[in-house]
This record gives C-alpha cells, sequence and structure tokens, in this order.
C-alpha cells in the first residue's frame, strides 16, 4: 500500500520540513534524513539565495513539494502564473508527487494567506475536483490533497469533512495527505470522533501523512505546529499507518522552530514509533 | 426588496451569504463575505468589529453562514479567522520593514500597516509582495508616516529594493569581450532586474544597519540562558539616532548570492540610471559628466574606466531579456 500512484510509486520514510533556521546547519552537517519537504511558494522566486539553497539541498537529498496557495477550493479559476512557477519548480526538484491543501484562501484575486474550510457540499466537490485535475494534467505530477485543521463550519454544509475529502478525491482521481494532528485539531473543535474520520476516508488514496503539534485553549484548539507531537496525535497516526501501511511521514515544525538536531530527535523518534506500529507483533 | 449586486469591495456593497452552495456562483458569493469580514482591520482590542460594513450586527451576520458550537457562537468562531488574518499580515510587514518600524514608531507602524492593507489587500500567493504596495500607499497617504513622511518613503524604498535584490530575476551578465566591437555611440547595455538604484535624501542604509544590529542583540540576549542575561538589561543598546537629511545614491544588488548595498558617486548613478534609461554608453557618460560640478577636477578617463570594470566584475550588465 505505501507506494501508490499518488505518491509516483515511492516508498519514502519521515521526512523533515525544510526551514530557514537550518539551513547552515544542513548544508554543513549533511545529516541523515529521508527526504525534506519544501514549502513551494518559498522557492517559487526567479532567482537568488532561496534557489541555490535548493540546488545545494537536491545535490544531497530528496525532496517532496507541499504547496500553500493553490487554493483548489476558491471559486476562482487556478492562477495560471502560479501554475507556471510551479511547474518550473516541480522541474527542478524532480518532486515524486506534490501536495496541497484542500481548503479555499483568495477571491477576485485577493488572497487572505490562510486555509479556509470549505463548505461540504456536492457542488463545491465538484468545483474543486476539476480544479485538482486541471491542475494536475497541467503540472503532470500526482497530486494529493491535505485535510486542514478549522474553527468554523458553515450553515451551508450537507455532509461531514470525511465524506467531503473522499468525494474531492474520489472525483479527482488524485491522492490524500493524511494529516493526523489536523484531524485531531477539528474533531475538537467540531466534537466528533477523529477514528470516525480516519476509518471512512479511502486509505488506498493516502500518498503521505503529516504529523504536528497543536495548543489547546479554553474553547477551542490550534493547529501551531510548534511544539512536539501530542500523544492522542501519536494514537492516531498508529490507527492510520494500521489502516494504510508504512506511508511517507512529515513531521511538522513551522513556529517557534527548535534547534535542527532537536526537530531532527523528534523525526527520529517518529521513524521509531512507525517501525514498531508496523511490525507483526505490534498488529 | 432591490437585491444587492456582490462586490469584492470591503467598503462597497453589502453581499449576503447564500443559504445553499450549490453553484460556483454560490460559492463565491459565500467566499467574498467571508474574505471581506477576514479583511475588515481589529478593534484596538484585537477583536472583531461588531457592525458590519452596512450596520448590522456583525453577530447576526455571522450567524447566517457559520454554525456556532456548545463554547463558541457563530460570531467568535469567525473572529478566529480575522484575528489570524491580521496577525499573519502585520508580524510578516513587521519582520520586512524594521527600517520603516524604527523610524515611525511601533504603535504607529501597526496603524500605518494596518491602513495599507485594508486598502491594498494582498494580491500575490506569496507573502514575500506583500509590501509591494507600501511606496504608492505612502505616497498617497503621507500622513501615516507624519512628521517623518520623505525619510519613511526613502526608508520603503530601500526596504523594498532589499526585496528586489535578494530573490528578483538575473540575466545572463556579459563580459567586456562581448562589447568590444561595438562603439560607444552604439552600445546600449541593460542592467540586472535585480539591482535597484535609488536616489535618496536620507542615508538610512547606514540607519537600518544600526536598527537591525539593536534587533539582533536583543534577540540574541532573548535566546540566551546564560547566567546575566537579565531581562531588565536587555536592549541595553540605545535605539539610533534617527538620519540627518543627506542626498544619498545608492546600488541595491546580490552578488554570489549575498545582498550588498554600495554607496556611488552621483556621477556614477547617472550614468547607470541613464543606462538603465536605455541611453548609449557614450550619452550616458556625456550627460553625467557635463552635469557634474566636479567636472574640471576628476580625470574621468581613468574614473570612467575604473567604474565600468567594477560594474562589469559585479555582474550588473546582462543582456535585453
Amino acid at each position: 500500500m505505501p507506494a501508490n500512484a499518488f505518491n509516483g510509486f515511492t516508498e519514502y520514510g519521515i521526512g523533515i520540513g525544510l526551514r530557514v533556521p537550518h539551513y547552515r546547519h544542513i548544508l554543513a552537517n549533511k545529516p541523515v534524513v529521508d527526504w525534506f519537504e519544501i514549502i513551494s511558494e518559498n522557492f517559487m522566486v526567479d532567482g537568488g539565495r532561496p534557489l541555490e539553497v535548493l540546488d545545494a539541498i537536491l545535490e544531497q537529498y530528496r525532496v517532496v513539494q507541499h504547496g500553500v496557495a493553490i487554493y483548489f477550493g476558491s471559486a476562482d479559476k487556478l492562477n495560471r502564473e502560479h501554475l507556471k512557477r510551479l511547474k518550473r519548480l516541480v522541474q527542478r526538484t524532480r518532486t515524486p508527487w506534490l501536495s496541497d491543501h484542500l481548503c479555499w484562501g483568495s477571491v477576485d484575486g485577493r488572497y487572505t494567506h490562510d486555509l479556509l474550510p470549505m463548505p461540504y457540499t456536492l457542488a463545491v466537490a465538484r468545483h474543486t475536483a476539476e480544479k485538482i485535475r486541471a491542475a494536475r494534467d497541467f503540472l503532470e505530477v500526482p497530486i494529493c490533497v491535505e485535510n486542514v485543521s478549522s474553527y468554523a463550519e458553515y450553515q451551508a454544509s450537507e455532509m461531514t469533512e470525511w465524506e467531503f475529502l473522499s468525494e474531492v478525491v474520489e472525483l479527482a482521481d488524485c491522492g490524500i495527505l493524511l494529516d493526523v494532528n489536523n484531524i485531531y485539531v477539528s474533531s475538537q473543535n467540531h466534537n466528533f470522533d477523529p477514528y470516525d474520520y480516519l476509518n471512512h476516508i479511502p486509505h488506498h488514496r493516502v500518498g503521505q501523512i503529516h504529523i504536528a503539534g497543536h495548543s489547546k485553549f479554553a474553547k477551542y484548539t490550534l493547529d501551531t505546529h510548534d511544539h512536539p507531537v501530542l500523544d492522542p496525535v501519536w494514537g492516531m497516526y498508529a490507527h492510520a499507518l494500521k489502516q494504510v501501511g508504512p506511508t511517507a511521514t512529515l513531521l511538522e515544525w513551522d513556529d517557534r522552530i527548535p534547534s535542527f538536531d532537536e526537530v531532527h530527535h523528534e523525526a527520529l523518534k517518529a521513524n521509531r514509533f512507525r517501525d514498531r506500529q508496523l511490525t507483526p507483533a505490534a498488529t | 426588496m432591490k437585491r444587492l449586486k456582490p462586490t469584492g469591495s470591503v467598503t462597497g456593497n453589502s453581499p449576503r451569504p447564500p443559504r445553499k452552495i450549490a453553484s460556483r456562483t454560490q460559492l463565491r458569493e459565500l467566499q467574498r463575505v467571508m474574505a471581506n469580514a477576514l479583511f475588515r482591520p481589529l478593534t484596538p482590542e484585537w477583536g472583531m468589529q461588531k457592525r458590519w460594513v452596512d450596520g448590522r450586527r456583525m453577530h447576526a451576520l455571522a450567524s447566517e453562514f457559520i454554525k456556532p458550537n456548545d463554547r463558541l457562537n457563530s460570531f467568535e468562531r469567525l473572529e478566529i479567522y480575522n484575528r489570524q488574518y491580521w496577525f499573519r499580515l502585520l508580524d510578516c510587514l513587521h519582520d520586512d520593514y524594521p527600517g520603516l518600524r524604527a523610524i515611525v514608531g511601533q504603535r504607529a507602524f501597526v496603524k500605518l500597516a494596518t491602513a495599507y492593507l485594508a486598502r491594498y489587500p494582498s494580491t500575490s500567493y506569496s507573502l514575500r509582495d506583500l509590501g509591494n504596495r507600501l511606496e504608492a500607499f505612502l505616497r498617497d497617504e503621507p500622513q501615516w508616516a507624519a512628521p517623518r513622511e520623505k525619510l519613511a518613503l526613502d526608508m520603503v524604498l530601500f526596504e523594498w529594493a532589499q526585496v528586489v535584490a535578494f530573490d528578483g530575476p538575473s540575466q545572463p551578465a556579459i563580459s567586456p569581450d562581448d562589447v568590444l566591437d561595438v562603439p560607444a555611440d552604439r552600445l546600449r547595455l541593460n542592467l540586472q532586474p535585480y539591482l535597484s538604484l535609488l536616489e535618496l535624501d536620507y542615508a538610512v542604509d547606514d540607519f537600518l544597519l544600526a536598527v537591525k544590529a539593536r534587533e539582533s542583540e536583543a534577540l540574541r540576549k532573548e535566546a540566551s540562558n546564560a547566567v546575566g542575561s537579565n531581562p531588565r538589561t536587555r536592549n541595553r543598546r540605545r535605539a539610533p539616532r534617527l538620519p540627518a537629511q543627506q542626498k544619498v545614491y545608492l546600488a541595491v544588488h546580490r552578488h554570489d548570492n549575498q545582498l550588498y548595498i554600495k554607496r556611488l558617486e552621483p556621477e556614477a548613478f547617472a550614468i547607470l540610471n541613464a543606462l538603465s534609461r536605455g541611453e548609449t554608453v557614450e550619452a550616458a557618460c556625456v550627460m553625467a559628466i557635463e552635469a557634474s560640478d566636479r567636472a574640471e577636477e576628476t580625470d574621468w578617463p581613468a574614473r570612467l574606466r575604473e567604474w565600468f570594470n567594477q560594474w562589469s566584475t559585479l555582474g550588473w550588465f546582462c543582456r535585453r531579456s
């Protein structure tokens, strides 16, 4: 199951997000990392230091692209200039698949720079799937869409988030980047059982998994990515692994970024955890 | 009842969120309402405004399209996104414009940035471009930087030039051999697109260096666990004095992918500026020297050779794109 059409038939292990504060350490020390995930938009530039760093990383490591601004769920059409730049980057990195979020974030050409939740209706699922197909045809690389964490639900929604996700990926014939932390965060904010979510998505379409830390406040839970993965998320990750197999997993840490060694330590922990879950005794 | 046409303007008509989302048009209507809610500035207490653009209670509008839960009502759930939008974008401008922030002061900077973003919401997928209309904004609405309007404008030009120099496009550089056979009266040289030439009334380059040094020191102290890193001793370095009026000519560029700021002599600036306008090398040099007030005392052939060699070594000349 891990190698599938949605992750380019690869068998990647645990990856780490490539972040600016770690550039120097990585390039100087060349730590053992199975793969790095890059934020596509940070490297969709015309020149200078970002591309120099990327090329140096590409000489040593495998890279997978993760985007934050295609906005498959926006009513606006796909931004052709964005896609052209993204395709140039795909050709540079040779990413075996790329991911972006199942969300919207811009309207009438104005950007919120946020990952906003979708209204869960069939018409919206069809519109979103159409845009994913168009992007994949243009970019010529498999696409996985990531479930986002959310803090609001729409009155107009007619189905659950996992039904909507399943509808979109089936219509688009694309993969899922399963963010188990996002499922947990949303389950806390919207009062559903996160295991219902995990149990009711098309497992064969999961091409990648994200795990991350979150923060609990009095009235809601926030997807902060600013500290280690918490126990409930490890539990869900174990459950997901049993359902989908040894899937490429990224440890996200995007805010209050600690030293590379600390992030690396957490990734190695995830690696050991994943191995334990996948040994026959654990199943 | 008159039906209101959906609009992209925050201050224009007041679209209503659709009850059902069964088409792309209805999806767009919902997204316009929500985006307009997010783009509206926060209250001084960092909360969502209580009234919508048409005077209705915001709580009533939010209830039309956001479900409440057992802990938060519709207004509060929408407010999370409204706050996230402003915190994210203000943070980004805070990081990208330390010089402007130091000139107008932290509180005035937040007001300026808020007014800017309210007038010019982002139109790029990349936050890198967030400040690309700050210059136009400050020219139109200089009162946000009062009483230091001109200094603030110089700093914005300088800080934006650094964004361009950091990751802007480049063209293949040309060497002297490439243009050896072209006479100076027909030779036109293009400048690298990442190179910005600035004629400023204040020495903002020195000032920004001092501001960044102070902020780095504060950050180092904040990150240190060493004994003696008493919070009361933080930021001991005094805030740098604002620069006095002084004409400076700057080239903001990169070399080996490192950012550099180079002060230029007035004539050198005039030559590069003329070249960037498409003048021939000969015309650019003649214009610059004729306009110079030190024409008599300078060995111009030697000086021109030196400058052109330097600029060529730095890779500033390139082919037409």
